[in-house]
């Protein structure tokens, strides 16, 4: 339990960051329109590819002895990456569509 | 030297503020029609940004590192040349499944992340049970989040059938309370056994199999709606884990817009999420439907219906994923073009859950050039039904059921749909008989408005047009 709070009191800024991020992303998409669902779940799929980030962090911070990290890590970037590459290029290709007709 | 260490560190923590506000942007503007493609990008490019500052700015480079450099630049390589081909290759009717594929990709990436960072723990690392406590929390979210969109994938493709375990409830149920069991077990004591770590891992893969496997197809786009803030919330483990502000907000971002977006598809069907994943839609239908009379079917033939089409005034699609597989949106577009030249007035009725995701629908009539404004809203649709003169219902079933009215018995009971009988006449594009996607009869078959025009959408609609031509 102590440890617990002790988590909480080390990280409060970023609980804090959390909390508000929440409601803000409740507040973002409350207002889309049926038509833009696809495309925004497609583009948030994209965005939550960020964590390819942690992934490079293991690779930087690896031992370069480190074959289990090395191995492992390689695939977490390849993986992220794809969530990243494909995520947004398949969104842009949906709204690509949206455009087109907008004229 | 401490002095570029400070700059370095101040580049990177701006880059992540800059690349946090490019998500929050790029979110808002994802959800306006017209600035939608300018937010994805500048997501991307934020995206990059935060890569790229990553690589150079977060640890000082060293020489005797040039394997971790090596490979992180090949897994970038190797990732951004397969993901580009996948998203360009692929077809506008495969749209959520690839969705869902990217997602999974996602999760595997934060439950590796969890693993290294565990074996990190045991060597060495100073253990805390609340670091602990996030990177289990982070393997268990991620590993479901990745069979369970594989699943999803393979179920959208048709290459998984619906299949529900006898006593599969009672299964995952059970399965829960041992990885969650477990997750304690390993958090409180500190034991950092490597085989308990698998054996959760494993437990989580299963678990995300089963738990996606009963689901039925109609409500697929839920489960990936709710698979993808999985993901996003697992994106934020590791954000906290690493203290990581890009992580965190790009993951809680999507973690709460993503589960937003699932309850909105929910109450778009009149159903609770606990029901879409505790029941399994269209698998038990009761028979409510069946015993009732059933009537006759009325047939039209393709020259009685151009005839019909061309003298309205006011003309209404109804798409259904029956388009989609028949790829016959463009050919619906160029049916729209003739009857306006003759003077005919013509929209789409878009139900919210048409196709296989929400939005589906509007994603395949904008591939075909259809104007944006033509398409219309469930509500204003049915607003507009009584001074329609012929509905065209092309490859949709369930979202034009009445039974979603009048049946209490109906799986699909309660689920708004459009009411074409309120229009003067009614017709069904439709290949055979058999039921929509929820798996049940659909009275509307059967009601005196409407004849049905069998035949594959896309052919009858070329017939269409061809008769409309000569007339």
């Amino acid at each position: 339990m102590e440890d617990i709070l002790n988590l909480f009191y080390e990280n409060r800024e970023f609980i804090f960051l959390i909390l508000v991020s929440i409601f803000l992303g409740i507040e973002i998409i409350s207002n889309v329109p049926a038509v833009l669902h696809t495309p925004l779940m497609s583009g948030a799929n994209a965005i939550h590819g960020v964590v390819i980030i942690g992934s490079i962090i293991i690779m930087l911070q690896a031992d370069p002895t480190n074959y289990y990290a090395l191995v492992l890590g390689f695939l977490a970037v390849i993986l992220g990456t794809l969530n990243v590459v494909g995520g947004f290029v398949v969104t842009d290709r949906m709204l690509e569509m949206f455009k087109k007709k907008a004229r | 030297m401490m002095q570029n260490d400070l700059l370095g560190l101040s580049l990177l923590e701006l880059s992540y503020m800059i690349a946090s506000v490019t998500f929050i942007l790029g979110l808002k503007m994802l959800s306006s029609p017209d600035k939608a493609r300018r937010g994805n990008l500048l997501a991307g490019y934020g995206m990059g940004l935060a890569i790229a500052a990553t690589l150079l700015f977060k640890e000082e480079f060293s020489a005797d590192k040039w394997l971790n450099y090596s490979l992180i630049l090949a897994g970038l390589v190797i990732g951004t040349v397969i993901g580009t081909r996948m998203a360009l290759k692929v077809k506008m009717t495969a749209m959520p499944q690839m969705v869902s594929f990217f997602n999974g990709m996602g999760g595997a990436c934060a439950g590796v992340i969890s693993l290294v960072e565990f074996d990190h723990l045991r060597h060495g690392g100073e253990i805390s049970t609340g670091m602990l406590i996030v990177i289990l929390l982070g393997l268990i979210i991620g590993s479901v989040s990745f069979s369970g969109s594989l699943i999803a994938y393979g179920k959208l493709e048709g290459k998984i059938a619906d299949k529900a375990l006898p006593a599969g409830q009672f299964i995952n149920i059970a399965l829960l309370f041992a990885l969650f069991g477990l997750a304690v077990y390993l958090a409180a004591s500190g034991n950092l056994s490597m085989s308990l770590i698998y054996a959760l891992l494993v437990l989580s893969l299963v678990y995300g199999v089963l738990f996606v496997m009963p689901i039925g197809g109609a409500d697929m786009p839920v489960v990936i709606s709710l698979l993808n803030s999985f993901t996003g919330m697992a994106a934020a483990f590791g954000g906290f884990l690493y203290g990581n502000q890009a992580m965190l907000t790009g993951g809680i971002l999507v973690g709460s817009a993503g589960t937003i977006l699932t309850v909105l598809m929910c109450t778009a069907m009149n159903r609770s999420l606990t029901n879409v994943i505790i029941g399994s839609f269209g698998g038990g239908g009761t028979s409510a439907a069946k015993s009732r009379e059933q009537g006759t079917v009325k047939e039209i033939g393709i020259t009685d219906a151009a005839i019909l089409l061309a003298y309205a005034h006011k003309v209404s699609v109804v798409p259904g994923y029956g388009l989609a597989v028949a790829q016959a949106q463009h050919t619906v577009h160029n049916l729209e073009k003739i009857l306006e030249d003759k003077g005919v007035e013509l929209s789409y009725a878009i139900h919210p859950v048409a196709g296989r995701m929400p939005g589906h629908m509007n994603v395949l009539l904008a591939e075909a050039d259809v104007p944006y404004p033509k398409l219309l809203e469930m509500e204003d649709a049915n607003d507009d039904m009584a001074n329609t003169d012929v509905v065209l219902v092309i490859g949709a079933n369930d979202v034009v059921n009445p039974a979603a009215e009048n049946d209490p018995g109906s799986p699909i009971f309660g689920m708004p749909i459009i009411k074409v009988w309120n229009a003067k006449n009614v017709i069904v594009l439709k290949r055979s008989m058999g039921k929509g996607y929820a798996g049940i009869e659909n009275e509307l078959f059967f009601h005196p408005k409407n004849r049905m025009l069998f035949g594959d959408a896309k052919d009858s609609l070329e017939k269409l047009i061809g008769e409309l031509k000569n007339l």
